[in-house]
């Protein structure tokens, strides 16, 4: 049997806003199962690393293959360009991303929330659907909240929420923009529970966050950005257990 | 018992073309509003320009002078072009331009210039957090225009357009200048006939509130259908 592709790999990704470079040549390859951790400044270009792998960024150069597939891309005179919106479409109904700031339809209540995309975008029956978003929400400890329209909940059932809708889509890779960066201090933990689960039941993740506890317990792997090139990576005792850069012996020194 | 002396049918008759003609009118307009708004938000810059030489031209020049222009220089330009293919090519057309159609045409022609805006106002202040969550999911360009740019849009957009659905019901009483017999005019005939304008204007001027009233109730109702998610409305 031939072995399975591998889920996400990204090769020296290129991205420019104006005159700046905010990405440098980055590259990152996620196994099934990895949790890779980007950490960094504000400003280090991990976000919008993250956000050329499902292309909400294009980037001016680089590879993307999702599943063994490679996306092909195309000059026009808006710059670099998929060739194939199609292509794109599905690749990004395999790799779900949860935002910083939830992003979950306003219009729309927390069960719609979940069964929108699995219905309108994977094909499938309503019914399925919402069994499948009942089970996600017991998971995330929502189920009570179904029927809540977004503005009616915390910060912090929404973005379980936003997980659960994540999930509702299988997706090969999860994609996690600062998740825990917009809650509020006592809302962090379930949060990150949630994801802990998801690691453990080895759910391949790319997670940017400044959680360090949470990237040094969970991340197979950890990669530290500085003006958008990678300054150091590896397993995460590695790097943040005895870290070799001055930058990052900096950035994780401890705050007052 | 009001005395409309024999001029009630007429009367009535002369309502439904105007509530026809506000209706269709509005849907036309609507559909302009929304391929203008698209237009001026698109990255191309022709479309771009049309569409702003669109509105520009529109929301400069007053409604009635539109009208005769469209109504009477259409006219001329479609014999003109009808002239031009019997002599080159011995085709014989004759088209004769129907107010009615020429009215929905030319009001919807100056409302789309209205909607445009409001339309594109209300795009601009949908979230953008909320279409990259649809892109991100594997949503193509019209499904998320269908299920989430929309939607959120229109809650934005319905006090304009309702603003807008009220300046044109009352646009349609100039159609009677070219010559169609909406309420408006068959009032004003019935007024010099019988020498009591106020009787019929005052007649006119009930029906026009009527439809606008049963316009405000049913315009509040979508509000309330797209604030569900939104704050007290819930």
């Amino acid at each position: 049997m031939a072995a399975t592709p591998i889920p996400l790999e990204v090769r020296n990704i290129k991205k420019r806003f104006g005159d700046t470079e905010v990405l440098k040549g980055l590259s990152l390859k996620a196994k099934k199962g990895d949790v890779i951790t980007l950490i960094g400044a504000s400003g280090s270009g991990k976000s919008t690393f993250l956000r050329c792998m499902n292309l909400l960024e294009q980037p001016d150069e680089g590879d993307l293959v999702v599943h063994g597939e490679d996306i092909r891309f195309k000059m026009t005179k808006h710059g670099r360009e998929p060739a194939d919106w199609k292509q794109v479409v599905d690749m990004r109904a395999k790799l779900s991303m949860v935002f910083q700031s939830f992003n979950l339809w306003a219009h729309m209540t927390l069960l719609e929330n979940i069964i929108e995309a699995p219905i309108h975008v994977l094909g499938k029956s309503k019914q399925d659907a919402i069994a499948h978003a009942r089970e996600l929400l017991e998971r995330v400890g929502l189920a009570e909240r179904a029927d809540y329209y977004p503005a009616q909940m915390s910060g912090g059932q929404q973005q379980r929420g936003a997980i659960a809708r994540a999930l509702a889509m299988d997706p090969e890779v999860m994609l996690f923009d600062e998740p825990t960066s917009a809650l509020d201090p006592e809302l962090v933990g379930d949060v990150l529970k949630v994801m802990r689960d998801l690691a453990k039941e080895g759910r391949t993740m790319i997670v940017v966050t400044h959680e360090m506890a949470f990237a040094r317990d969970v991340s197979t792997e950890v990669i530290y950005l500085h003006q958008g090139q990678v300054e150091e990576a590896g397993p995460p005792d590695e790097v943040l257990g005895n870290p070799k850069s001055e930058r990052l012996k900096q950035f994780l020194a401890p705050k007052h | 018992m009001i005395d409309l002396h024999g001029y009630g049918p007429r009367l009535f008759e002369g309502a439904m073309i105007t509530i026809q003609l506000g209706v269709l009118s509005l849907i036309l307009s609507v559909i302009l509003g929304l391929l203008t708004a698209s237009a001026k938000m698109s990255r191309s810059w022709l479309l771009h320009r049309i569409g702003t030489l669109y509105t520009t031209i529109i929301r400069g020049v007053p409604d009635l002078v539109l009208m005769m222009l469209l109504f009477f220089g259409g006219q001329i330009g479609i014999n003109q072009v009808t002239d031009w293919l019997y002599y080159q090519f011995d085709i014989d057309i004759f088209i004769n331009v129907n107010e009615f159609v020429a009215g929905v045409l030319t009001i919807g022609l100056i409302f789309g210039a209205y909607m445009g805006e409001t339309f594109r106002g209300a795009f601009m202040a949908v979230d953008n957090g909320q279409i990259e969550a649809g892109r991100a999911y594997g949503m193509t360009n019209w499904l998320v225009f269908r299920r989430i740019r929309f939607p959120l849009m229109m809650r934005h957009a319905l006090p304009g357009l309702s603003n807008n659905w009220m300046v044109l019901l009352k646009t349609t009483a100039l159609v009677s200048v070219i010559g169609l017999s909406d309420m408006v005019r068959v009032a004003a005939e019935a007024s010099k006939a019988t020498r009591e304008p106020f009787t019929f204007m005052l007649i006119v001027a009930g029906i026009y509130l009527l439809i606008a009233s049963v316009s405000e109730w049913g315009f509040a109702r979508l509000q309330k259908r797209y604030d569900v998610g939104f704050g007290e409305s819930n």
